[in-house]
């Protein structure tokens, strides 16, 4: 008789353990799709509000700005049909007026200790970088992270001719193309200098048949 | 074991056994995100909401709870109210929860939180695991709030992003980096031991 019961109180145990673990899960479950769905709406907001400071900081505050994709190689104003838009690489065309006036250009590379997110204002007329700001960055507190808080070097990409070239604090010879880099930051600086040059290099082809395309971008 | 009065539920964590500076747990955050105080007081927050909450739950399932299953039980409700506060710190303060980084997620595995479940919430009525939670939340906060104040003012020289020494101050940036961290902690925790060790030997001699 003993062994019957003993097996029956294990079945019991066993079903109880899954009842509690499966019932603490499905809690769970939901108060976080709760607190997901409750958040949602403001944390892509935020998102959109901070790109959009971020154009409008590196095209130095335009009128407006239109979102174009990068599909095949080409650039064009519509995502294809049925294509995630948000997956897409996507560049930013502002105006003043009815004039474009640059491209609003991410890019991101490695920088001294993980990828450096960037974003930069470029006018393919003139050739020259309009603005620049960081994104998001990893590097070293207090040393690499000056490319975000020291103004000066932020500074150093307003209306530079490219390709840039990074020339060491106190060094140079005033051409259109130089940055001072940052003492005790070369490699961050460096970094930020080359993921420009690489953007660039990559989408000047893209952006230039874009402009031949359309009359009202230049 | 002696009972504990409800006041010595509140205030062990704050001090005599506070959890950083006597037990030395949950130095990951502690060492980690304190280098400006703004990050010590959102880590501080979003630890206490998580701790008072993992309590008073588990607490108050403690009776329908199996013993075999009872840490994976405990870590899914604290996962939980990890994940709620990730959510809500990103709609909130974005600047600061992306400052905080992967920290916010390994709240989760803060010992410090397991701990009281497993040691004290576990065992005791939702009022007493209450105020053990607050106790220890305080603890943490205050220690994690020294440490934020310690290294924001060396390394940086400014207290909540505001200029405290004026422009000629030049800061010891080795302060808001992993050694400072060490660093500080190690002279906190030196101070902590001499303050105890001194009260214990006046308590000794009277």
């Amino acid at each position: 008789m003993r062994a019957p019961a003993a097996a029956q109180s294990e079945a019991t145990t066993a079903a109880r353990l899954v009842k509690v673990l499966g019932g603490a899960g499905a809690v769970a479950g939901l108060a976080i799709v709760t607190a997901f769905l409750a958040t949602k709406p403001r944390i892509e907001a935020n998102r959109a509000r901070a790109v959009q400071a971020a154009i409008e900081e590196v095209l130095r505050q335009p009128d407006r700005y239109e979102t174009l994709y990068v599909v095949n190689d080409r650039l064009a104003a519509q995502p294809p049909a049925g294509a995630d838009a948000s997956r897409l690489e996507q560049v930013y065309l502002g105006y003043r007026g009815a004039t474009a006036i640059g491209f609003a250009v991410t890019a991101a590379e490695a920088g001294f200790q993980d990828l450096i997110h960037l974003i930069f204002g470029y006018d393919p007329a003139t050739g020259t970088i309009i603005g620049m700001r960081v994104l998001d960055n990893r590097e070293t507190p207090g040393l690499g992270d000056k490319i975000v808080r020291d103004s000066g070097f932020v500074a150093e990409f307003d209306s530079v001719v490219l390709p840039l070239r990074g020339v060491k604090a106190g060094q140079g010879q005033d051409s259109p193309g130089e940055v001072h880099m940052i003492t005790g930051a070369t490699i961050s600086s460096r970094a930020v200098i080359r993921i420009i040059n690489n953007r660039i290099q990559r989408l000047r082809p893209l952006l230039d048949a874009y402009r031949a395309a359309r009359p009202e971008a230049r | 074991m002696k009972q504990s009065t409800a006041q010595e539920d509140l205030v062990r964590g704050i001090w005599r056994e506070n959890p950083v500076l006597v037990q030395v747990l949950g130095l990951c955050p502690t060492l980690a995100v304190t280098n400006t105080l703004a990050n010590s007081l959102v880590m501080g927050a979003a630890t206490t909401f998580v701790l008072i909450s993992s309590s008073l739950m588990v607490s108050s399932i403690r009776r329908w709870v199996p013993n075999a299953v009872r840490i994976s039980t405990f870590i899914l409700i604290i996962a939980t109210f990890v994940t709620i506060a990730d959510l809500v710190l990103q709609a909130v303060v974005p600047v600061i929860h992306k400052a905080l980084g992967a920290f916010v997620p390994l709240i989760v595995v803060n010992c410090i939180i397991l701990a009281r479940q497993e040691a004290f919430a576990s065992k005791n009525t939702v009022g007493r695991s209450l105020l053990d939670a607050v106790g220890n939340s305080a603890g943490f906060v205050m220690a994690l709030l020294i440490m934020g104040t310690i290294r924001e003012l060396l390394g940086s020289g400014t207290l909540l992003g505001m200029s405290v020494f004026g422009r000629h101050f030049e800061p010891w940036v080795i302060f808001v980096l992993p050694p400072g961290g060490f660093l500080t902690l190690g002279v906190m925790l030196l101070g902590a031991n001499w303050l105890q060790e001194r009260r214990k030997s006046a308590a000794g001699a009277a």
